[in-house]
Parts: C-alpha cells; structure tokens; sequence
C-alpha cells in the first residue's frame, strides 16, 4: 500500500445546533483539540494563538525582540480532591502555569490568580489553599501580583476553583516550540510518569486506595534553565505532559512538527507502585497526568549535554533518553514494547480521568 | 512488578515465538479466535502479531461485553436516565457505545441525565442508599465474569429491602455465543471463517470452569486453549492450538491453570443460579438473536428488576448501514477491511460499538495497531543519534 492510498482520517464537525459539551471536551485529547480548532480559534483568531504551545510569545511595541520577547501563558485549575498526597490546590494552581510559561524556554516574572469559590466553602480550607500557593511561589521566585475572587451559589461550583496566568521573559535567540522536531532528534523525559494522576485517584471517594505515591507537582522553570544553558540552541520542544498524559503530549508534537516519534517501552520510567496501582484501575500510565515532569526533543548530538543537566537537577534526577523522532509521514507515535512487539501510541480518547489537575 | 512482569517477558516471549514459527506448518494456514476482548487488547496492547509466524492469524472474536450490546439496550438506558429521571450507574466504556439519536449514555448525561460511571456494581448500591428519594438504576453489562457482582448486588438490596434500586440485567453468556459462530454459515458451510482453534477467555473460565467448552470442542472437532491475559499466556496458548491442530486434535486444554480449574467457582455459579435465569433469547450486536444466550432477573426477585419496574419494552434498532462490526464480531472481517473505519469511525466518534472499548477489535486496532495498514516507516538511523541512544 503506497502513502497515497493511506484513508485520510476524518474528524465529524462539532454540531453546534445540537451538541453539548461533555466531559472529553476538558480532556486535553482530541476532543478538547477539535474544541480549540472549531470553536475557539475561528472566533479569537489571530497569530499567537496558532502558535499552539503552551504559552504565547508575544512581541511588544517599542521593544527589541532581539533583546526579549514577552510570554504569557493561562492554566484553570479544578482537581477534586482538594487535598492529595504530594500538593493541594494551591501549589498545583502556580506550579501548572510557571510550567506553561517554562516550556517556551521563558523566566516566569509574575502570576496572577482568580478565585471561584461556592458558597460555604470553609475558610480553613481555603486559607490553606492559598498558603501552600504562597510557600510555592516563594519556592520559584514568582509571585502573584493581581486576583480576582467571586463566589457562586452553593451546588453550582465545587469548593473551588483558581485560575492563574503568568507571564515572563524569553532571552532573544531561543526558539523553542513544538513545531521543531526534526527526524533524528531523540526525546528526553525527565523522570517517572503517572505520579500525579494516580496520586490524586487514590483520594478518590469512590476509589480509595492506599499508596505511597506522592505527586509529583513542581516549578520546572529552573531545570530548564540548567537545561538551556547546557546546550544552547539544541532544545528544540519542551512540554510539560499534564492532562492526557506522556502519550497525548507526544502526539501533539508529532502533529505540529509532522514527524513521527519511535518511542522504548523499556526506557519510560514508571515507579512499581504508580504500575499496579494503574493495573489495578485499567488505567495506561503513559496517558495518566504528570506536574512536575517535562519531555524535551533535543538535537541528538547535544543529548547527553542536555541529560548531564538534568540529571544533576533535582527535578530530573532519573531524567532518561526513551525515543527518536522519525520522519513518518503519517504523525504515528509508535512504541518498541518491552515485550518484543510495536504499536502505536494514540491520543487519549474519551476521558478515563475527570478533574485530575 | 510481581506476578506481571514474568508474564511480559520479551526473551521467554520470543522463544515462544520461536517455537511457534518451528512447528507451525509452513504449508498450511491457522486461523485461531481470541474470543475474549481481554485477549483482543493484550495482543494488540504489546505487539503479539510481530512475534508470530504469517500462516498463524488471530481472528478477533465478539468477547467485548460493550461491542455485543446492541443499541435497544443503551437506548433503554437513556431512556430511564432522560425521561424517567433515574440515577443510571453503569461501568466507563458503556458510557460512549454509540445509540439511537446521535445519543450515547456520556451525551445524554450532557443533556441533563444523572449518570454515574461506577467501578464496582456495589457503588449503585451506595448510590441507592444515599438518594432513597431517586430511582437508582444499575446498568449492568458484561459475560459471565460480572455477573456474580450483579447477583450479590441483588440479593444485598433485598436484604436491605431496598426500594429505589433495581437493574437492568443484560448479562450475556460465552458458550451459546461460541457455538452461534461456530453455527454460523459463514464457519459451517461457506468456509469463509476459518476457524482452527479458540483461545478460551480468561475471566469467564474462572467463573464457568473450562468443562463448558468441552461439548462443542469435540462435537465441532475445534480445539479450545483457555489463557490468561498476560501476553506470554497468549503466545503459549497459540504454541498449545498449533500443536494441537498439527496433532489433529480438538481438547479443551486450560493454560491458564493458575486461575481456572475444570469446574470453576461453585459458589459463584450457585449464587448467579439463584438471581438470574436464562433469557429464551436476546439480541446481540453483530451476531442477532441467539437462543438462551443471556440473564435475565428471576421472578423472586422482581422488584429490582428494571424491565418489570418500568414497564420496559426493548425495541431492536438496527445498526448504521456502513458499519461493519456485525462482519467483524463474527470473524468475518477485519477491522480495516470497513470503509468507515479511521475515516468516520475512530474511537472519539465512534459509529460502531467495536470502536468504543479498548477490547473492541476496531478500537484495539485503531489504537495500537494501525500503523501496519500503512508503510512501516523505520527510525533514521542517523548516526549520532543512535550512538547518543547507546550511549544513553
């Protein structure tokens, strides 16, 4: 079968007369992509937001780009529960965003933050909420320095809810995006999947199951600044795989770079526990939720630079090498199975894991 | 992790394959059937097909309890959830099985439908509890391995004397399915399906016991290989089928003997016996009707079940005229061969009920294994990058 007589896929436009939202659409897969493409981009458009990535990088009148360029990036944050082993709420709300702006190779300067709070929420809660949010961003060095709060009727939030958005500053010269895998770039990963979501789970009311699995929730700003210095110009992509996981990340990157990435099962890190709890749930840790990891496409010849960056990080002390990017002219991520075979990595379908961050 | 890695092995896994390749007869063809779902994801999930030799096959069978629900059954569902203002709980991949009206049970929860994805059939019974002014549905589905938790759910709620709890029972069985495929023309007498062997599910063995397939494995001359749904179980079952096809042979051997005995799970069996009885027929998606393939509640124990309390009738609804998934229920096509799959039909909007759960042939192929309907595109072997790799 030549290329040519591939089936093109195709994807049943949103029905805006009928449809509603459900809740794949808040699933970072491809319903939330399809949601972005149709609905969001045709009405908002403009250049930066075709950027795609995870922050815009903004020019400002009567600034040099040369010098810098300003970037801003926007993250809701609606995890149930409030409270889970490793991080709550607050710390999650400030480190998801530093993220967000980190993985355009920025430094975060400042954040903002919103507050939608249901009506008879404790203020015990919320006081340590917004303490554990401010122990972080003295931890990053980025503070919050502007809010909203309102509160909506009891029965139509849950608990609550904050949204933050942080901007920063990107040194001239980096070019880093999602757009940038070339065939023959190898992919980095910076430590063991699937802490966070599984963490989160087991504070489920309906699951509940003991473990010692912490989250993992972080800044990352500062190991890819070590990064970046290590081996300037070789960075190609950073992403942080939150929602949907290292798989929906990687096919993100292989769609806007159009190559396809050849992934080793053998070489992602999974901790044992984050392994059986996920064998417990039916869940595939390669789609579960991480906040304190990142995956970078970097030029080959400057991986091991970049990895003896990390590695002396301590936020990348098990950051490892797990693939290639190919030139495949059909997107695939595929993976080399531990057990002899491949296949492919797909976009995360359907939602297996509401409000996880 | 123990107990899991052993059966993942990669090296154990290729000698198997090994083995496989040596004995399998180069001049003829073995069409073996996963009838299992379970089994459908593992080979797909790890890459099983790489590992064998090309005259050994695997056919997927109608082993997903989401594939084989038919679209009456998901509309009566809605149906209680939308205009009869019932709590509907129902286990994840039932929630996206495509039903009448552009519905689906996830879209009609869109709509205002209070529906609730449950892990475990006892969670609708402390859904119950918790809302005894609301009806409280469990919509249950899925062969013989859910079915106890079904039965104790019903007994409990009688216990309890529970009154907003009931459930709409559409438990399905494995042998009658087996022997409608085996019944089937395209097996008996057109040939089109050739079935060697089946790889016997794991799950349901535990619960039946192997010696329920013991009648249409000697009266249909098929050999049966009851496996695990480990990977390794898998490929050492395909070795067990080959060597018995070779032999002429037509056993039920059990590979899974770590789990399943020849009797199963007496008081499992006992319990189910007490709650449910066969349906005199039911429908099935893909295969139709077929004769006592299904459970249905027991008149003791009428007042949880949802059919009697509603006054249900089911109305048979037939699938959309493109899809193929009642061709590749049966065996009878492969995934790829549907013209709408991966084009209209993909696992975010599925047409058909094979695209839903991940143990859905369609769905399994699309997600793991599609890349082999295309030119294999082979990693550039870019020299720094692959001594960056070995060095790494």
């Amino acid at each position: 079968m030549s290329a040519a007589t591939v089936k093109r896929g195709y994807i049943r436009p949103l029905d805006i007369k009928r449809g509603r939202i459900d809740l794949s659409h808040g699933a970072g897969g491809k319903a939330s992509a399809q949601l972005i493409e149709e609905l969001f981009l045709p009405a908002l458009d403009n250049a930066f937001l075709h950027q795609r990535d995870d922050g815009a990088v903004l020019g400002l009148p009567d600034f040099d780009a040369a010098e810098g360029r300003l970037v801003m990036a926007t993250d809701a944050h609606v995890v149930s529960p409030l409270f889970f082993p490793g991080g709550d709420l607050g710390c999650l709300a400030v480190h998801g965003t530093i993220n967000d702006v980190a993985m355009s190779g920025a430094r975060p300067l400042y954040l903002s933050a919103s507050f939608i709070i249901e009506e008879g929420f404790a203020l015990a809660d919320l006081q340590r909420i917004v303490q554990s949010m401010a122990s972080s961003c003295r931890e990053a060095g980025v503070p919050v320095v502007t809010g909203d709060t309102k509160v909506v009727e009891q029965g139509k939030g849950d608990g609550v809810f904050i949204s933050t958005t942080g901007v920063g500053v990107l040194p001239g010269g980096v070019d880093i995006s999602g757009r940038n895998a070339r065939p023959g770039d190898v992919v980095l990963l910076s430590g063991s999947i699937g802490d966070h979501g599984v963490a989160v789970l087991s504070r489920r009311e309906s699951l509940a199951f003991e473990t010692t699995v912490q989250s993992d929730t972080a800044a990352l700003h500062t190991l890819v600044a070590a990064m970046l210095a290590a081996a300037p110009g070789s960075v190609r992509v950073l992403r942080d795989p939150t929602r949907g996981g290292l798989a929906t990340t990687l096919n993100e990157v292989a769609q806007q770079s159009r190559v396809g990435i050849l992934l080793r099962e053998a070489d992602i890190p999974v901790k044992p526990e984050v392994n059986a709890a996920c064998e417990l749930l039916g869940l595939d840790p390669l789609y579960v939720a991480n906040e304190g990891k990142l995956i970078a496409v970097v030029a080959a010849e400057a991986a091991g630079a970049v990895l003896g960056a990390m590695r002396a990080h301590p936020r990348g002390l098990d950051a490892t090498c797990i693939g290639e990017i190919t030139g495949d002219p059909h997107h695939f991520v595929q993976m080399s199975t531990s057990f002899g075979g491949r296949r492919v990595v797909d976009w995360l379908t359907g939602e297996q894991l509401p409000r996880i961050c | 992790m123990k107990y899991i890695d052993e059966f993942r092995d990669g090296a154990l896994a290729r000698q198997i394959g090994e083995h496989i390749a040596d004995e399998a007869d180069p001049d003829r063809h073995y069409g073996l059937m996963e009838f299992c779902g379970g089994h459908t994801h593992a080979i797909s999930r790890y890459g099983v097909p790489e590992l064998l030799p090309p005259n050994v096959r695997m056919i997927h069978g109608p082993g997903c309890p989401v594939c084989v629900l038919p679209i009456g059954r998901i509309d009566l569902a809605i149906h209680l959830a939308l205009t009869r203002d019932a709590i509907v709980c129902t286990y994840g991949d039932t929630m996206r099985v495509p039903a009448s009206d552009g519905l689906s049970l996830i879209k009609a929860k869109a709509r205002g439908g209070d529906i609730r994805m449950i892990y475990s059939a006892a969670d609708a019974l402390t859904i119950a509890r918790a809302n005894p002014q609301r009806e409280v549905v469990f919509f249950a589905i899925g062969f013989e391995t859910t079915t106890p938790p079904t039965a104790l759910t019903i007994r409990q709620a009688q216990r309890e004397g529970l009154t907003n709890f009931s459930v709409l029972c559409c438990h399905v069985l494995t042998p009658p399915a087996i022997v409608h495929i085996l019944e089937s023309p395209e097996v008996r007498d057109f040939g089109i399906v050739p079935i060697d062997g089946f790889i016997g599910p794991a799950h349901v063995s535990i619960v039946i016991g192997s010696a329920p397939y013991e009648h249409f494995a000697a009266s249909y001359r098929k050999p049966v290989v009851i496996a695990g749904f480990e990977p390794l179980d898998v490929m050492q079952a395909i070795l067990m089928l080959v060597r018995q096809v070779n032999e002429g042979r037509a056993q039920v051997e059990n590979e899974f003997i770590r789990a399943v005995t020849r009797t199963g799970n007496l008081k499992a069996q006992t319990l189910v016996a007490d709650v449910l009885e066969p349906r005199p027929s039911f429908e099935w998606r893909g295969l139709g009707e077929v004769p006592h393939s299904a459970l249905r509640i027991r008149s003791r124990y009428r007042q949880f079940d949802a059919e009697h309390r509603f006054e249900l009738n089911y109305r048979c609804v037939p699938d959309n005229k493109a899809c193929e998934c009642g061709a590749i229920l049966r065996g009878v096509k492969k995934p790829a061969d549907c013209k709408i799959f991966g084009t209209v039909c993909t696992p975010e909007n599925p047409i058909g009920s094979c695209m839903v759960s991940s143990e859905g042939a369609c769905a399994a192929h699309y997600t793991y294994g599609r890349f082999r309907d295309v030119p294999i595109v082979a990693a550039p072997v870019h020299a720094s990058a692959h001594a960056t790799a070995q060095a790494l």
